[in-house]
């Protein structure tokens, strides 16, 4: 019964979805006022119901009730607890259902806290949410139900893919798709806008939040994933440009522009139709990676199922939104009043800067995925486009853009002299030539990017600080400290790549017992191996006494396990985190004659990779709050005037 | 600002241009996705790997006889005239057993298999071939995997079909299962 109960839930919720759509299309028609107190409660439920669909998915893969599909071919009794309920979205049917009950659930949310938004751009809204919402509905019900039955049910499951057995699992995805989804919060704010011409900062000012809070989930999401593939794929990288990591970071690159767009709209009331093209284009994105992945036309650990049907619907509901979106910008976007203008020298142009140049990054990122797809479908040649041309492209607009964005916080709004200008990046212009010296003088020479990089680190780490100067701190709002740390945090992120560029040693030996190898400053000696068994798989386990200098010795287990259901072999590493790096090891197959493959990375300072990638999303946590609590006054003040 | 209304005119007709770019950029995006779908080639999991050695002549390797009374194996040896099965195999390797009577039907056809005993102990050897059936003519004995190595070969088993010129043309990885006989036939066919 727990299945069927889902499905109704999901259909009653398509429905109301369907009804939702009808309702904001009428009122819109007849200009009628007070709908939205009709259309806010059917939000909120279909909100409530789909979540209820996709709890009832989560406890038939906590039971393993094999009757049911999808959970006889993705789960197995012998998982432990937390992979039973984290693997409910390591499948096609079940992430898609967390992606469409989020994608409610951020209606629901509008419905009930959007108090800033003018009502009829808010009915406008809601309709354009359901419109997303009914055809991903649409899609789950038909083409993906994660319900079905399957009759006789069968004794055991199939087990989940070994790469995904990993509390990663649990958190990844669930932070990804928050951010993916909420996305279309944005892009459902700009098609209501567009239907009725209300674009101004009023409107930026109540799409802020939204874009903030998805902006936060996304960056933690990427992060985590990023880790992850790190800890988990045993190949010490934590960045492969893979078609799926960029079809994830491409709605990054527009929110984080939107997100400083919205700033511009909502502080001077400028660049109003390119903040709407920008929202569009993020949910967009997000949309065109769900795309990507479920298709078919990518492979990669993402794709659970290659099934063309499904490639066929989601093609057609992206031409639907995306070609509805667009049309609709082309044909509304001029009647929408001209915005503000303002000097080049000045925050605004500062911020244009840094949009331009996010777009540009995202372009490059564009083509570079999808270029080999489509050599692949002309010519039938397989090719792929790695780090050399993401690196060589890329990596020069982002040393460009981080440069814009230690100056640009430090510029006035409206317009601002060189002279003014001058005057207060010299401090960081100072320390980025300080650390330039440093580099030159005591480190090994080392490639041009991750000496710029690290260069660049010193100096906007420093620039990132500098709107603080001179300031009241405790009178200084809180979102100007979200800011400072989210910068300040770029920085941290950049040097931590930088200097794993630059400074990693690696070692690969085939390994007898009693051997020391010499990594960075940690020497490991090679103990042996033995077989261990955990729950549902067995593995082989090697034993390395690292000793640091003449600190206490301490033992790393990196295993090689075996999964039996199904069968497949996954690296476990073993990583030892130190304040200044991390050595990270991994065991290979052995040679039969005792001797085992070993490979060892000492990483100095990779941690700050992740640890800045958290630094941005907690910045973007401060503003957030900031920013409602500041609506929040405004909103009691108007009231009692 | 501009005093002319003509440039005006024109320039609000190319701005009105200008914002129908995004849709045309998507409608290529998205008819190249369509094509992708539906006229793309298979999906890449499904394509096999090519060998980077099809065409080369055999790498040199000499290996000693594995079993005695039986000759050791050379590249020299693989020059014949006619397309002979070299056979990468060990008695400690599950799959192998598996594909024993996909050797021994070969061999009733006809077809010249010799093999390379991967990691092996001459008593197991002999046990395993008394055990699953002997296929081989000669056995070359790959006892520090050189041969193994030579050839780019990953694992056992796996086998590489070469020309009477002793130059690889084919190179199957994993068992032989039933199913394959017809593409090892196929291909030593074309090797004549």
């Amino acid at each position: 019964m727990i299945a069927e109960a889902g499905l109704a839930a999901l259909w009653l919720a398509a429905a109301l979805c369907g009804l939702q759509l009808i309702f904001g299309v009428m009122a819109l028609r007849s200009d009628s006022s007070g709908a939205v107190n009709v259309i806010r409660p059917v939000a909120i439920v279909q909100g409530l119901l789909s979540i209820f669909s996709f709890a009832m998915l989560v406890w038939l893969f906590m039971r393993t009730d094999l009757s049911v599909e999808l959970v006889a071919a993705n789960s197995h009794s012998a998982k432990p607890m937390l992979y039973k309920f984290s693997g409910t979205w390591g499948n096609h049917e079940g992430s898609m259902l967390l992606w469409v009950a989020i994608l409610a659930l951020s209606g629901s949310l509008v419905a009930m806290f959007e108090k800033r938004l003018k009502e009829r751009t808010l009915t406008a809204t809601l309709a354009a949410q359901a419109a997303i919402g009914l055809g991903f509905y649409a899609f789950l019900i038909f083409a993906s139900n994660p319900f079905a039955r399957l009759s006789p049910a069968p004794v055991e499951g199939r087990g989940l893919n070994p790469l995904l057995q990993d509390p990663g699992l649990a958190f990844h995805p669930p932070t990804l798709y928050v951010g993916y989804v909420g996305l279309s919060i944005a892009f459902s704010f700009a098609v209501g806008a567009l239907l009725t011409r209300d674009v101004g900062p009023t409107f930026a000012r109540a799409m802020r939040p939204w874009v903030l809070a998805s902006w936060i989930f996304l960056t933690i999401g990427i992060a985590a994933g990023s880790y992850w593939a790190y800890y988990e794929l045993g190949w010490g990288g934590w960045w492969f440009w893979d078609p799926v990591e960029n079809a994830s970071l491409m709605p990054w690159l527009a929110a984080t522009a939107l997100l400083h767009s919205v700033t511009v709209l909502a502080t001077r009331d400028a660049l109003r139709a390119w903040t709407i093209m920008l929202a569009v284009v993020a949910f967009s994105m997000s949309m065109l990676g769900t795309f990507l992945v479920r298709s078919g036309v990518l492979t990669s650990v993402h794709a659970f199922a290659v099934d063309p049907q499904r490639g066929t619907f989601i093609l057609a509901l992206l031409i639907l939104y995306i070609g509805g979106a667009l049309a609709l910008y082309a044909i509304r976007v001029s009647t929408v009043r001209e915005g503000e203008q303002f000097e080049f020298m000045s925050r605004e142009g500062a911020l244009v800067a840094n949009n331009l140049l996010l777009s540009a990054i995202l372009g490059i990122v564009l083509i570079g995925t999808l270029y080999p797809l489509g050599v692949e479908a002309v010519t039938g040649e397989q090719l792929s486009v790695g780090p050399p041309y993401f690196n060589a492209t890329a990596g020069p607009l982002a040393m460009l853009l981080v440069a814009a964005m230690a100056i640009g916080p430090l510029l006035r709004w409206r317009r601002d002299t060189w002279r003014n200008v001058m005057n207060r990046i010299s401090l960081p212009v100072l320390i980025t030539a300080l650390a330039l010296m440093a580099l030159v003088l005591f480190a090994s020479p080392i490639g041009i990017l991750p000496m710029l990089g690290l260069m660049l680190a010193a100096g906007v780490a420093a620039a990132s600080i500098a709107p603080l100067w001179k300031r009241n701190l405790r009178r200084t709002p809180m979102f100007i400290y979200g800011m400072v740390i989210a910068h300040l945090g770029i920085a941290v992120s950049m040097a931590g790549m930088a200097f794993e560029s630059a400074f990693s040693e690696e070692v690969l030996v085939a390994s007898a017992p009693g051997e020391t190898h010499q990594v960075g400053p940690y020497s490991v000696t090679f103990d042996g191996t033995r077989p261990v068994a955990g729950p549902n798989w067995t593995a082989i386990e090697g034993g390395l006494t690292v000793q640091r200098g003449d600190g206490d010795p301490f033992v790393l287990t990196p295993q090689s396990r075996m999964f039996s259901s199904p069968q497949t072999e996954t690296n476990e590493a073993a990583i030892r985190t130190g304040w200044t790096g991390q050595l990270y090891t991994v065991l290979g197959s052995s040679d039969g004659t005792g001797r085992s493959q070993l490979r060892l990375w000492y990483k100095p300072f990779v941690t700050l990779i992740w640890l800045g990638a958290l630094l941005i999303a907690l910045g973007g946590l401060l503003s957030l709050i900031g920013r409602v609590r500041r609506e929040r006054r405004t909103m009691e003040r108007e009231a009692w005037a | 600002m501009s005093s002319d209304p003509a440039i005006d005119e024109q320039s609000v007709a190319t701005k009105r241009f200008i914002l129908w770019v995004p849709l045309a950029v998507a409608a290529i995006f998205f008819g190249f996705f369509g094509y992708a779908l539906f006229f793309g080639n298979s999906s890449p999991q499904q394509r096999a790997i090519e060998s980077q050695l099809i065409g080369e002549p055999m790498p040199e390797f000499a290996l000693e006889p594995s079993l005695p009374g039986r000759p050791g194996l050379s590249s020299a040896d693989l020059a014949t005239g006619e397309p002979r099965l070299v056979n990468f195999f060990a008695s400690w390797c599950v799959p192998c057993i598996a594909e024993a009577p996909q050797l021994l039907q070969l061999r009733d056809a006809g077809v010249q298999i010799d093999a390379i005993a991967v990691r092996d102990r001459p008593e197991d050897v002999y046990a395993f071939l008394q055990r699953w059936g002997d296929p081989y003519q000669r056995i070359g004995a790959d006892t520090q995997s050189e041969a193994q190595l030579a050839l780019g070969s990953s694992g056992v088993p796996e086998t590489f079909i070469v020309d009477g010129d002793g130059v690889i043309v084919h190179q199957h990885i994993g068992d032989i299962r039933p199913e394959h006989v017809p593409e090892i036939l196929a291909a030593l066919e074309n090797a004549q």
